[in-house]
């Protein structure tokens, strides 16, 4: 039977090293873009303005983020926009005329 | 013609100074005239490091402003031949100088027959940052395998972009391979893959380092230091030779041994 006294020391958690690339990549996603959670807010406002003149949604479900997915060459990242807009229900009506 | 090489790195503490000291003596070593340029007006630090601080008589400001000749600013390291200091300003401020007489400085100096101007730039991305890269040629940015630094290196690296200094290289500074190994430190490739700009070398964390800077002489020169090891081929990879990276392993140390042995068990 294997007797490891180190093993006993070991952290369960994964190595602090990963974790750091794990968040810096996020992180480095909005750095780059460029796009503060203030401007994030204002496009998520200009979203549901538009979005309201053609349907109701759920505005307090609303979630945009900016995120990566893998890019076409499957070599890479590249930010996304992320939009989960739940719809509660759609106008019958033609879209209002401001 | 001469090569203006601007050393940063957006966070302070990651050993701009350190390297533009090494790099500058190593290429001096190397048989090539150097300039070295403390850019960090308010905060000089590179006469300290290369044990030059008590020749000071001129400083950068007083170059462009006029108060005397290029010439005269220049300190002579007497241990090296063929390097010279131009020391920042201590009691002035970073707006004392503007990116065009950054640029005419490094034309002055090219002209005066350098191989190399080596800027040791602030840390920050101000002023004093876009002084320092006005004139380069070249960026070199230095990180430590850290979430700070490398944030702050990707934000430097998308700034030299901006200001037509594309494909910077990269220094990655106190490396602990014992941690790496463990899984506790980013390791060389996390950090290129995440700033995806080309490595130009790898430097340990040496105590070495603390040493030598002590004395105000660089580790460059001792030829028993790891890192000045790392700085020597780092000056040979800038003249353009092809030096592979060394290998950073240490000795296994009697409780490194005991560890296996019980792993194995």
């Amino acid at each position: 039977m294997a007797f490891d006294i180190f093993g006993f020391f070991k952290k369960k958690e994964p190595a602090s090293g990963s974790v750091a690339k794990d968040r810096l990549k996020l992180v480095l996603v909005h750095d780059r873009v460029d796009c503060s959670s203030q401007v994030l807010e204002m496009l998520k406002g200009d979203i549901i303005k538009v979005i309201s003149n053609y349907m109701e949604i759920d505005e307090e479900e609303l979630d945009i983020n900016i995120t990566q997915t893998e890019n076409e060459d499957h070599n890479g990242t590249v930010p996304v926009l992320y939009a989960n807009i739940p719809i509660k229900s759609m106008h019958r009506s033609a879209p209002k005329e401001d | 013609m001469g090569e203006v090489i601007v050393i940063t790195s957006g966070k302070g503490g990651v050993g701009k100074t350190t390297t533009s000291a090494n790099l500058g003596c190593g290429l001096a070593i190397s048989g090539k005239k150097v300039a070295l340029v403390d850019a960090d007006i308010g905060l000089r630090n590179l006469d300290v490091v290369m044990g030059l601080e008590n020749r000071i008589v001129y400083d950068l400001v007083d170059v462009v402003e006029g108060n005397c000749k290029l010439k005269s600013a220049l300190i002579k390291d007497k241990r090296y031949a063929g390097l010279f200091l131009l020391p920042a300003a201590q009691t002035r401020d970073k707006d004392a100088v503007s990116p065009e007489q950054m640029q005419k400085l490094c034309q002055s100096l090219k002209d005066e027959g350098f191989d190399y101007i080596i800027i040791d730039c602030p840390a920050g991305i101000e002023q004093g940052f876009k002084n320092a890269i006005a004139g380069a040629d070249r960026a070199l940015v230095v990180t430590t395998p850290e979430v700070s630094a490398v944030r702050d290196a990707d934000r430097i690296i998308g700034l030299l972009e901006a200001n037509e200094l594309p494909n910077p290289s990269l220094i990655l500074n106190r490396l602990r391979i014992d941690m790496v190994k463990k899984g506790e430190m980013m390791s060389i490739e996390d950090v290129t893959e995440i700033l995806a700009v080309d490595i130009l070398g790898v430097v340990p964390d040496d105590e070495s380092i603390v040493i030598t800077t002590n004395k105000g002489e660089p580790a460059v020169t001792d030829e028993n230091s790891k890192a000045g090891q790392a700085y020597r081929n780092i000056t040979r990879r800038i003249m353009g030779e092809d030096v592979p990276l060394m290998n950073l392993e240490t000795e296994e140390t009697f409780m490194d041994k005991l560890k296996k042995f019980f792993r194995r068990s």
